[in-house]
């Protein structure tokens, strides 16, 4: 298990990439030497009115300048990330992490593997995409506006699917599939519930292993507070009920293990 | 050193701070970020007879300097409990007082009497919960009920008994008052206030439950107000909490009339929260020249 800090972390840049969509460097050595791809971190706002941590996941990690890149879409007029991307460079951020497991790489290395986003759960995955070894195809789910598309062209064949049909495929990452007749021995999967729901119900059909990050409301972020469960196909072991916590056991779940 | 001991029905705490049940699990996850040692003692989320469930999410919702949960007490069960979070405990130099919840007086009675031969400190018992249909709120706030059910613990009760009373009630004292009657040993409050928040873009509630139990910095002059009232109402120890961050908020709560105090929705923001209040009241009596906390306690008059 990774150790968790709280740190104020300095903003290296930021800078917007798409409409309401932001992308930020954090300089934070503790948390950038632990972290893994699919882990999240916390970031805390310095309004005292909104007291509960915003969970953002994990779009870069650079070891060696000791710095977290997330990229994370501004939700509405006076919200908690509409106030982060307001501020500039060497501006601190309290920042708690490195949360939650990642993608197990291991699991699937040397496969041929999917590699799945959908909207912001796109940016987990350029990480994972960076550091898994194996025949990677990328898909990527957009409403319209495509954004970090082609950073992923390094490291594997790209798709994306747009609901507009502006760009890629029309429809979502499902009709990429269809689309292009892929195949693929595991898959990797970042976005909303009904995308991961399709990819799960996709990777029990074939018969192929299929883990899937998953977001929940969540209030502390470190397990305790039992805010963000998701069902559970078994009783868990630590729970003893059918849940898990998303923050603490996930956000990465093997997809036969839970229910969506 | 100004002396921190405080005592609660017999069982002595280095020192006022303790956990609020619900927002510390039962002491795991926080001791990744505070020495548990240092607390004077951990309360835990409440357990029950068998394991619960809770409710489905969204369990949790943001507001102004605040925030709504319903977990709906979701917990492991009593032998989970027993086997795994009491030995987890007992590693550390505090008190380790057990939140128990139930649907039924006997579902309670089950548990008070199993934790009986357990190595913890003192017993609170959770009649104040707003997020579970049965049992919980029913008992906190019918004042025959929850003399009646206070009454029926004590019978089964090895260790001292806390209950914890809720703030959606016309008057508090009453409750405290019943409470009393039915031998309580401590009290504790304030439990959540009854809250509802709706999502307009989605048109519907931002808890699955509808409701939740509000807590945090907003609610603390409500319960400050309240542990005021009871501690001046009733001649049993009174454990405050609501809205408790810092060492300053803590100490208004002393002043008004607690003996101890619980930390609880700071947690999440702040998850070094219980020693930094621990540490600002030790601070706070070295500069004021207090020598002992327990000159504090209800000096408000």
């Amino acid at each position: 298990m990774s150790k968790k800090v709280k740190e104020n972390a300095p903003i290296v840049s930021q800078e917007c990439i798409g409409t309401d969509i932001y992308s930020m460097w954090l300089h934070t050595e503790n948390i950038a030497r632990e972290a893994r791809p699919g882990q999240f971190v916390s970031l805390y706002s310095r309004s005292g009115d909104k007291l509960l941590p915003r969970p953002i996941s994990i779009c870069e990690i650079d070891k060696e300048k000791g710095r977290l890149r997330l990229v994370y879409r501004v939700t509405g007029k006076g919200t908690g990330t509409e106030e982060f991307s307001r501020l500039h460079a060497k501006v601190p951020v309290e920042t708690l992490g490195p949360l939650g497991n990642g993608f197990p790489l291991e699991e699937v290395k040397g496969k041929k593997v999917f590699l799945m986003g959908g909207g912001i759960g796109i940016p987990p995955m350029l990480e994972t995409a960076k550091q898994l070894e194996a025949e990677k195809t990328i898909i990527l789910g957009y409403r319209d506006e495509l954004f970090l598309k082609e950073e992923f062209e390094p490291y594997g064949a790209v798709f994306a699917a747009t609901e507009d049909g502006s760009a890629g495929t029309k429809g979502n990452v499902m009709d990429v599939i269809r689309e292009h007749a892929l195949e693929a021995e595991a898959i990797l999967a970042c976005g909303p519930a009904p995308m991961l729901r399709a990819v799960k119900a996709y990777a029990e059909e074939k018969g192929i292993l299929c883990y899937i990050s998953m977001e929940e409301r969540m209030a502390c972020g470190v397990g305790a507070c039992l805010a963000c469960v998701c069902q559970s196909k078994d009783v868990d072991s630590h729970s003893h009920v059918h849940n898990k916590r998303v923050c603490k056991d996930g956000p990465v779940f093997l997809s036969t293990e839970v229910e969506l | 050193m100004s002396k921190m001991k405080v005592n609660l029905a017999g069982v002595e705490l280095k020192n006022p701070v303790m956990t609020a049940s619900g927002t510390f699990g039962s002491g795991t996850e926080y001791s990744e970020f505070v020495d548990l040692n240092q607390l004077g003692a951990v309360v835990t989320k409440g357990v029950a007879n068998i394991p619960w469930p809770g409710n489905p999410t969204p369990r949790v919702a943001e507001t102004h300097s605040g925030m709504l949960n319903a977990i709906g007490l979701q917990n492991p069960g009593i032998d989970v409990f027993c086997d795994r979070d009491i030995p987890f405990l007992k590693q550390y130099d505090t008190k380790i007082i057990v939140n128990v919840c139930g649907k039924s007086t006997e579902d309670y009675c089950e548990v008070v009497e199993r934790l009986g031969n357990e190595p913890v400190d003192m017993l609170e018992i959770n009649v104040s919960c707003p997020n579970v249909k049965e049992g919980g709120i029913a008992f906190g706030q019918d004042p025959k009920a929850l003399e009646a059910i206070t009454r029926e613990v004590k019978r089964y009760a090895k260790q001292p008994i806390i209950m914890k009373l809720s703030p959606n009630v016309t008057d508090i004292t009453e409750m405290a008052r019943a409470a009393e009657a039915g031998g309580a040993d401590v009290l504790s409050l304030i439990n959540t206030l009854t809250g509802m928040k709706i999502d307009i873009q989605r048109r519907t509630f931002a808890l699955a439950n509808k409701t939740g139990g509000m807590s945090g910095p907003a609610v603390k002059p409500v319960a400050v107000r309240m542990v005021y009232q009871v501690a001046n109402a009733v001649s049993l120890p009174v454990i405050g909490m609501g809205g408790i961050a810092s060492a300053e908020d803590a100490l208004e709560f002393i002043m008004a009339g607690a003996t101890a105090v619980s930390v609880g929705t700071a947690n999440f923001f702040n998850p070094y929260a219980t020693q930094e209040v621990v540490r600002g009241i030790q601070e706070f009596l070295e500069r004021e020249k207090v020598e002992d906390i327990t000159e504090l306690i209800g000096i408000v008059k």
